[in-house]
């Protein structure tokens, strides 16, 4: 199956359309909650609570047995919360910054799921094959009730963003300064905090525990890029995490069954790097062309200058004055000359220029100018 | 009793609190971060319509002290009030402009959002700004001179812009004490002016203006009434009768004035 015929068929087979659009949902939610992780410099946040997760998935499955996907996950859940709450504690009681905090918990319960996992896999029970793949996920196991769970986890995280989007977004900015203005700021947190957890948690039966920060944070990374405002960020973000959900799939669905959630992550990677350089405003290449002409800018604007304060003296601003009188100033080369022309600052005969009146306002103003973008 | 009071309240504070109301009153105030305290035991009353400077070391606990009063730090001990009420009952009366370094100027918004903030208070949950609400801030950038500059992102400001945003989301909050934890830090000179001189318009409409500060020399100039600390309160009072060597020397720990003319 190439991707052409994926995209055929994924309107009419069933389980391709399921896996399809549990991706994307998931993309879209975990790009939406990553944006908050990321603008709050809690990136980390997210590695460690889906890796505090995986104890929670063993200990779920040891008490019922079963490998009920919601039971599961219900274990993830409450194990991914008692991570969190124990970074918290952490940085709140000791002198430990978060770091390290984070650190801790991750490898703690990273190590202590593994532990179990193996422990699992002793024992005499058939059942019991297959829980690893909650390490790095498997998609092809997204059933329909998954995916009607995660569209209403989305709906919910939604539902609670528009309403609380003026208290998130002052939190977000100055946690401080909330608390002045007299809003219950641990209430806030902890709501966004929540709705981090259950995202993670949410993905790990696609993404899996390893990757799941990726998921998190790679969309807001590169919706980052390309706005300054904080709604069309969380929007964007939403779209990238989607985006690299159903191209994700549909590679790894086309190419031989490739591990999905790592073909995903990749995806929003490549998302990342694009966002990265080609961005207009904060992107690497277009800053980098930038710079070069508004040295280039600096230089006739520098020349014009000193041509400015010679013509200053004389009483006619396009009196004619020799090239090599220029001599003095390092700055300017034939062509940089031929530009200035071209911006019709002066005008060049033989071996004589003059300004222009165009040059000369220029010059006046050169110290004046108003900001670009305003 | 009586004549001893008269006595030991020397003419300080009497004419300048005798018919104003206290707006600040702090009591027994005790902040401690881990064993050693940051603040030990203030009182502090400050009467209505004054523009205050708290002044002090590094490590007063000049910051800490606002912090605490504001609620964002919780006080060992201590109570803070209002106009005479519980300050958590007053909050609507109350401006914080924190130190601009507190915050991550590359946050995804720009200039006129940021002093939108100052509104949320009065909004209450969930209620968003309306026009009302853009009017007012829009007179507040305008106010400080940054009118101009409503749609920039913010990381695109300068030190000082970013300051007068700062401040002009405290203006909108329309509050009758305002407290600012060192608004001239990193400002030139036109920005220093341009504040200071909407803190006296401040006072002159009765607000009472709270200000962490650390240029000894502007004190006199920009103040009326002066709080010297040093994990204790060393003096509180107006600038005229208690800025002088003998308190500078007791906050600072050196002899003020030989070491200023040395």
């Amino acid at each position: 199956m190439n991707i052409l015929e994926y995209f055929e068929l994924v309107f009419t087979d069933y389980t391709l359309r399921t896996i399809t659009l549990g991706t994307a949902v998931l993309g879209a939610i975990c790009g939406m909650l990553g944006s908050f992780a990321v603008l709050r410099k809690q990136s980390l946040l997210g590695d460690a609570i889906s890796h505090a997760a995986l104890p929670g998935i063993a200990v779920a499955f040891l008490i019922t047995g079963a490998k009920d996907t919601n039971i599961l996950l219900l274990g993830a859940l409450v194990s991914g919360l008692i991570g969190t709450f124990w970074i918290r504690g952490i940085i709140k009681k000791t002198h430990l910054k978060t770091d390290t905090a984070l650190g801790l918990i991750l490898s703690l319960f990273f190590g202590f799921g593994m532990l179990l996992l193996t422990f699992i896999q002793k024992q005499p029970n058939a059942n019991q094959a297959g829980l690893d793949k909650y390490l790095f996920g498997q998609a092809a196991t997204l059933v329909e009730s998954d995916v009607i769970l995660m569209v209403l986890v989305t709906a919910a995280a939604l539902f609670v963003l528009l309403l609380f989007w003026k208290e998130f977004k002052i939190l977000l900015f100055d946690a401080d300064y909330t608390k002045t203005l007299g809003f219950n700021t641990k209430f806030i947190d902890s709501l966004i905090t929540f709705f981090i957890v259950l995202a993670i948690v949410l993905g790990l039966q696609t993404v899996g525990v390893v990757l799941m920060s990726a998921m998190l944070l790679a969309p807001a990374a590169a919706a980052r890029q390309w706005t300054n405002r904080l709604g069309t960020m969380i929007f964007i973000a939403a779209i990238f995490g989607a985006f690299s959900g159903v191209f994700g799939t549909a590679i790894s669905a086309s190419q031989n069954n490739l591990s999905t959630g790592p073909v995903i992550v990749l995806v929003a990677a490549v998302f990342v790097v694009i966002s990265f350089v080609f961005s207009p405003r904060r992107g690497l290449l277009f800053r980098h062309l930038r710079f070069r002409q508004n040295r280039r800018d600096l230089k006739l604007q520098k020349t014009l200058q000193f041509m400015y304060e010679i013509v200053k003296t004389h009483d006619s601003i396009s009196h004619p004055h020799a090239i090599r009188i220029l001599n003095n100033f390092q700055g300017f080369t034939k062509k940089s000359l031929q530009e200035m022309e071209e911006k019709q600052w002066i005008i060049l005969s033989g071996q004589e220029w003059s300004m222009t009146q165009e040059g000369f306002k220029t010059a006046e103003n050169l110290y004046n100018q108003p900001f670009p973008n305003d | 009793m009586f004549s001893l009071g008269f006595i030991n309240i020397p003419v300080l504070a009497g004419k300048y609190m005798k018919n104003k109301k206290i707006a600040i009153q702090v009591d027994d105030l005790t902040v401690a971060y881990n064993y050693k305290p940051v603040l030990w035991d203030i009182d502090l009353h400050v009467p209505e319509g004054v523009l205050m400077a708290i002044v002090g070391p590094n490590g007063a606990g000049k910051s800490t002290l606002i912090k605490a009063i504001l609620g964002i730090l919780d006080p060992i001990a201590g109570s803070v009030c209002i106009y005479g009420k519980p300050y958590e009952k007053q909050r609507k009366l109350v401006a914080y402009v924190p130190q601009k370094g507190s915050v991550d100027w590359d946050f995804p918004t720009t200039a006129l959002d940021v002093v939108m903030m100052g509104t949320y208070g009065q909004l209450g949950w969930i209620k968003r700004p309306g026009v009302k609400e853009k009017k007012a801030s829009l007179e507040a950038l305008e106010k400080v001179g940054m009118l101009a500059f409503k749609n920039r992102q913010i990381s695109q400001l300068s030190g000082g812009q970013q300051q007068r945003v700062f401040l002009a989301r405290a203006l909108v909050q329309n509050a009758a004490i305002y407290f600012m934890d060192e608004p001239f830090q990193g400002v030139d000179a036109t920005t220093e002016i341009a504040i200071i001189n909407i803190l006296k318009e401040l006072r002159k409409a009765g607000k009472t203006v709270v200000v962490v500060h650390h240029d000894l020399q502007t004190v006199p100039e920009y103040f009326d009434w002066v709080t010297f600390l040093n994990v204790k309160k060393i003096a509180t009072g107006p600038v005229k009768e208690i800025f002088n060597d003998d308190n500078l020397t007791k906050t600072y720990g050196i002899n003020y004035k030989v070491a200023v003319n040395k």
